[in-house]
């Protein structure tokens, strides 16, 4: 039994956060589309230098780059890639300065092999090419931000952004921005069918309700009420529901390797940003008298205070920072594991060591679902803290 | 060979961040089946505080991880 979502106005407001969530996760697009290629930076040095050293050697160029193959599973792309040239497209959107709005699938670029209006694809990811580039479809080779037509040599731009005025911008619906819409699309479809169902009366849940009453009621009974007390937790719960249920099932997600998962939503510094971001909204919004007391005059002797107020002050800042990088290191890390021990295959180039790898990947994706749960569980277990802290009246 | 020294230097402070959080998790785990074992009674509340601590070091250490490989 639920005696708090009953209430008409927790269903309301339950309902309203949803909405609030997913709009200010819209917001995010921008930053999506755009930090896909951070980490292909880092393993574009990697490679290079790899094929540098591969040159000097003489060896062969098909060498395989572990650390190329996990960045590029890692960032964020704009097809869903499932086995050689077999992928998913997904809508291309850019507004460029000269040409105006462009829309059309992914799919156009024919993997790299096709530069659409002076675009290509390099590794799943839109670039455009700098200097002068026929406009229309030409066939193009494309290898590392650096594009081959008709004999010449061309260079690719950085990613766009919206500080440094670059020639365009990318609104692309990525494989990150796909899956978030999803996700939201799958918790306002089940949840406020939940909340509709509770509200007609019924008592006894069922279907997939019967699995998720009991972790509500976790993070209500577990969560909510002991970090935040029994009188208040009810304003904040929507809002822990809602996290704890978006971050789990993104987490799942993640872990599925094909096509309606294996985008690395939670792995994503933009989105951990963003919901660190609303709790910390959340936490200085609601605060109490008492909490800003504690950072604009602690109770420590007068010699000390020059000293606390900056860290006081800092400490808004630390948790909800510290908050975006557990989330992001966290699904990040088992990720990069789980391709790692996939790797091992191919580094040691023995079939024999196959069982070995896969004993360790499918023990490495179990522990990963429970880390997904953990993480979501922490999540919203240390949102619900600093929440708590920021609530406490003197006493 | 300035790079794979950077590289080597980049997995040296992983593996140093890494001991520090097993250190760390490791102590709070020990205490708490300390707890555990002197009152059973009190395992929820001792387990929540330990997931609590064993985050707070987690994120340190993540951090630390974080800044060695893709800041540096």
């Amino acid at each position: 039994m639920l005696p708090n979502l009953n209430k008409p106005s927790t269903v309301k407001k339950f309902k309203l956060y949803c909405l609030v969530v997913s709009m200010i996760s819209m917001l995010g697009f921008l930053s999506f589309a755009q930090d896909g290629d951070e980490a292909h930076v880092n393993a574009h040095d990697v490679e290079e230098q790899i094929h540098d050293e591969a040159h000097v050697m003489h060896q062969e160029e098909a060498e395989f780059d572990v650390a190329e193959m996990i960045m590029h599973h890692i960032a964020d792309a704009n097809e869903f890639h499932i086995a050689g040239d077999l992928s998913v497209p997904l809508p291309i959107i850019l507004w460029d300065t000269i040409e105006g709005l462009q829309f059309f699938l992914s799919s156009a670029f024919h993997h790299g092999h096709t530069a659409v209006d002076g675009f290509v694809m390099d590794h799943g990811i839109v670039k455009k090419i700098k200097g002068d580039f026929p406009l229309g479809k030409v066939d193009v080779e494309v290898h590392h931000g650096e594009v081959m037509y008709n004999g010449h040599h061309f260079e690719t731009e950085g990613k766009s952004t919206l500080i440094a005025g670059s020639s365009f911008y990318d609104f692309s619906i990525t494989k990150n921005v796909f899956t978030l819409l999803m996700s939201c699309g799958i918790l306002m479809f089940i949840f406020i069918g939940m909340a509709k169902f509770y509200k007609k009366g019924s008592m006894v849940p069922k279907g997939i309700y019967s699995a998720l009453e009991p972790l509500i009621l976790f993070v209500k009974e577990d969560i909510a009420i002991p970090n935040i007390g029994e009188e208040k937790h009810a304003k904040f719960l929507p809002y822990l529901l809602t996290v704890f249920f978006f971050v789990w099932l993104n987490n799942i997600f993640g872990l599925i390797p094909f096509f309606p998962g294996s985008a690395n939503l939670t792995g994503n510094i933009a989105l951990t940003f963003l919901l660190a971001l609303i709790t910390m909204i959340m936490t200085n919004v609601y605060a109490s008298k008492t909490y800003w007391g504690h950072i604009f005059n602690p109770p420590v002797p007068m010699a000390l205070k020059p000293l606390m107020i900056p860290i006081e002050i800092v400490g808004i800042i630390s948790k909800p920072f510290a908050l975006m990088i557990r989330l992001f290191a966290n699904i990040s890390a088992g990720h990069i594991l789980i391709l790692s021990l996939l790797s091992l295959i191919f580094i040691f180039k023995s079939l024999f060591i196959a069982p070995v790898s896969i004993a360790f990947v499918l023990f490495m994706s179990l522990l990963e679902i429970l880390v997904g749960f953990l993480q979501a569980f922490i999540f919203t277990l240390l949102s619900a803290l600093f929440i708590g802290l920021a609530q406490e009246e003197h006493h | 060979m300035e790079m794979e020294g950077m590289m080597a230097l980049k997995a040296v402070g992983v593996g140093l961040t890494v001991l520090g959080a097993g250190i760390g998790i490791g102590k709070i785990g020990a205490s708490a089946v300390e707890g555990i074992a002197r009152q059973p009674e009190a395992t929820n509340k001792i387990q929540t505080a330990m997931i609590i601590a064993a985050a707070l070091i987690e994120g340190a250490a993540l951090f630390g991880i974080v800044a060695a490989t893709f800041l540096v």
